[in-house]
């Protein structure tokens, strides 16, 4: 009776365990193993080059590096223009304000698009020749400001980190009030019976609670936005001259531009543990600041 | 003391202040997207010309051709068919498991448990070149199964949360009552266990299908043959052969976007739940 129901147990669980298995745990063990191989993909023989691999990304992939940097900006564009606007919307939808919920609704619609929408959406409004954005400045009598900003080196690689925020702004706004409307609305009273003006109210009930928030809101912000590149696929491809690169764009490339399997993997592994010992910083820097405060 | 005129004006001022900057946000979401529908209205010698939002002739007739000649009509189907079975998977192979997480005891639970809920945190970029070479092995590459089941995976992790959130805190005396009918475990989770637990399941649900329709790179990598290829990929390659058939191009992306913001108009208090409970594990 009891092995009985014990396996029953393990019945409920099995589907999941299986899929789970095969479609997580077994690649998160093959990306370590095939890093360590120069691999093409089919052949049925694997070379194996030790830290090979690693070696070449880390001193001679410079374009590699010029993809790192390029996800880094527009992370820092992401992290500082995104999320303070995000900051700002919340933090005006979290007053009594008339037609909050249709704010919210609007704002959250660039998020639930697919980045292949919305990066197409944008790379016609910003077309060299046609689009909508070069015709207005003519229009309006400057025509000097129109380019090509998506194949102009200057201005490509900012295009995509504003088109990025764009679509990213509104799931922060999203958590921010969230996180806003779980502060005590008492504390504000008192602070207000207390004499304190709008700034104080801010700077000593507003901001100090919502630090564990803001550490979330930035967590994810650099997990997701070092990850993102479906959307520099639909502007850009990573051009011009590998001015929009990003790391994964780089690891897709060496799977299937250049079928070198096992220096994806490596490439893959790298960037992972450069994401994790990010956010593992970023945690220890949030507990040093809820110290202070 | 200032005259108590002095602050309703600072407070109206402040006010309309405030409703400027929204609405100011407001446009720029809006705009895109008007602008996408505007230009899937209008001709291929029009498009280069006329710069208004609204079109002076309509050209319903860009949907019918895309749908037909652009092959939206097939792409829209599978992007259907691939959101339905993997949702349908998701719900019931995460519901089993949060279910024996909550309610059973066995050996390895919490270790198993704590197995998923570390997926979610931990980044695996690449991590579609294994799978990719496995899919391959497996001869479930450029197969709708493979698909499939990658998809499942991907949302498994999120469901099992927040089912297991959910069942913890739901009262045990219905499933005690029905334990004593006679029902048997597998009875319970889906006699009373799984219709209990219809607000969560919306959230796994909505929040699901959203994920699958806008899937990129593992439909990206899986499909080569086109006719299994779901809207994501297919709009991307329609853009590299069509590259100048704008109109048509934009009435496949508002064809792509338009039940994305149907289901997220109608569902909205479910994907809001989502997304604030779901980064609080993420």
């Amino acid at each position: 009776m009891r092995a009985k129901s014990t396996l029953e147990n393990y019945l409920f669980i099995l589907p999941a365990l299986i899929i789970f298995s095969i479609f997580y745990i077994y690649p998160f063990y093959k990306v370590f193993q095939l890093g360590l191989y120069d691999w093409d993909g089919i052949s049925p023989t694997k070379v194996f080059v030790g830290l090979g691999n690693f070696k070449e990304i880390i001193f001679e992939d410079k374009i590699w590096w010029k993809s790192m940097l390029n996800a880094s900006y527009i992370t820092l564009v992401a992290l500082t223009f995104q999320n303070a606007l995000a900051f700002c919307l919340a933090l005006a939808c979290d007053r009594q304000i008339r037609m909050r919920n249709f704010y919210r609704t609007i704002f959250f619609i660039p998020p639930v698009l697919s980045e292949v929408v919305v990066g197409l959406v944008w790379q016609w409004i910003l077309d060299g020749n046609y689009g909508i954005l070069n015709n207005f400045f003519v229009k309006i009598g400057l025509p000097h400001l129109a380019r090509n900003w998506l194949s102009d080196p200057k201005t490509a690689l900012n295009c995509v980190a504003f088109v990025h925020s764009w679509k990213g702004f509104g799931w922060g706004f999203l958590i921010f009030l969230a996180g806003l409307q779980t502060i005590p609305r008492e504390l504000y009273e008192a602070a207000k019976v207390d004499g304190a003006g709008a700034w104080q109210v801010f700077k000593r009930i507003t901001f100090p609670l919502m630090i564990p928030v803001m550490v979330l809101v930035a967590i994810l912000t650099v997990l997701g936005t070092m990850q993102a590149f479906v959307l520099i696929i639909a502007m850009t491809g990573g051009g011009p001259a590998y001015h929009t690169e990003v790391p994964v764009l780089r690891i897709l490339a060496s799977m299937r531009g250049s079928s070198r399997f096992g220096y994806a993997c490596a490439q893959g592994i790298s960037f992972g543990v450069i994401l994790v010992i990010v956010s593992f910083i970023q945690y220890r820097l949030s507990r040093k600041a809820r110290e202070i405060y | 003391m200032k005259h108590p005129l002095y602050y309703k004006t600072k407070k109206i001022t402040l006010s309309i202040l405030t409703h400027l900057f929204l609405l100011i946000v407001v446009a720029s979401c809006l705009f895109p997207l008007l602008w996408m529908i505007g230009s899937s209205l209008k001709t291929q010698q029009t498009i280069f010309s006329d710069m208004s939002l609204i079109p002076k002739e309509m050209h319903w007739e860009n949907y019918y051709h895309a749908w037909k000649q652009g092959g939206f009509s097939r792409y829209f189907l599978n992007s259907i068919f691939y959101t339905v079975s993997v949702v349908t998977g998701i719900v019931l192979v995460s519901s089993l498991a949060a279910y024996a997480f909550s309610r059973f005891n066995f050996v390895g639970r919490n270790l198993i448990f704590y197995t998923f809920m570390a997926a979610m945190m931990i980044p695996i970029p690449g991590s579609f070149v294994p799978l990719y070479v496995l899919l391959n092995k497996l001869h479930l590459r450029n197969t709708q199964l493979g698909y499939i089941l990658c998809m499942i995976n991907v949302g498994l992790s999120t469901s099992i949360f927040l089912l297991k959130t959910f069942f913890d805190k739901m009262p045990k005396e219905l499933e005690d009552a029905a334990r004593i009918d006679g029902c048997s475990k597998l009875g319970i989770w889906w006699h009373v266990a799984l219709p209990l637990a219809k607000p969560v399941l919306a959230v796994v649900v909505v929040f699901n299908a959203l994920n699958v329709w806008n899937e990129y790179v593992l439909a990206l990598i899986i499909f080569d043959n086109r006719n299994l290829m779901p809207l994501q990929v297919a709009l991307t390659t329609f853009q590299g052969e069509f590259i100048t058939q704008y109109p048509l191009l934009m009435a496949g992306l508002t064809i792509t976007a338009l039940p994305i913001i149907l289901v997220y108009f109608l569902m909205q208090k479910y994907i809001v739940k989502g997304v604030t409970q779901g980064a609080v594990v993420g």
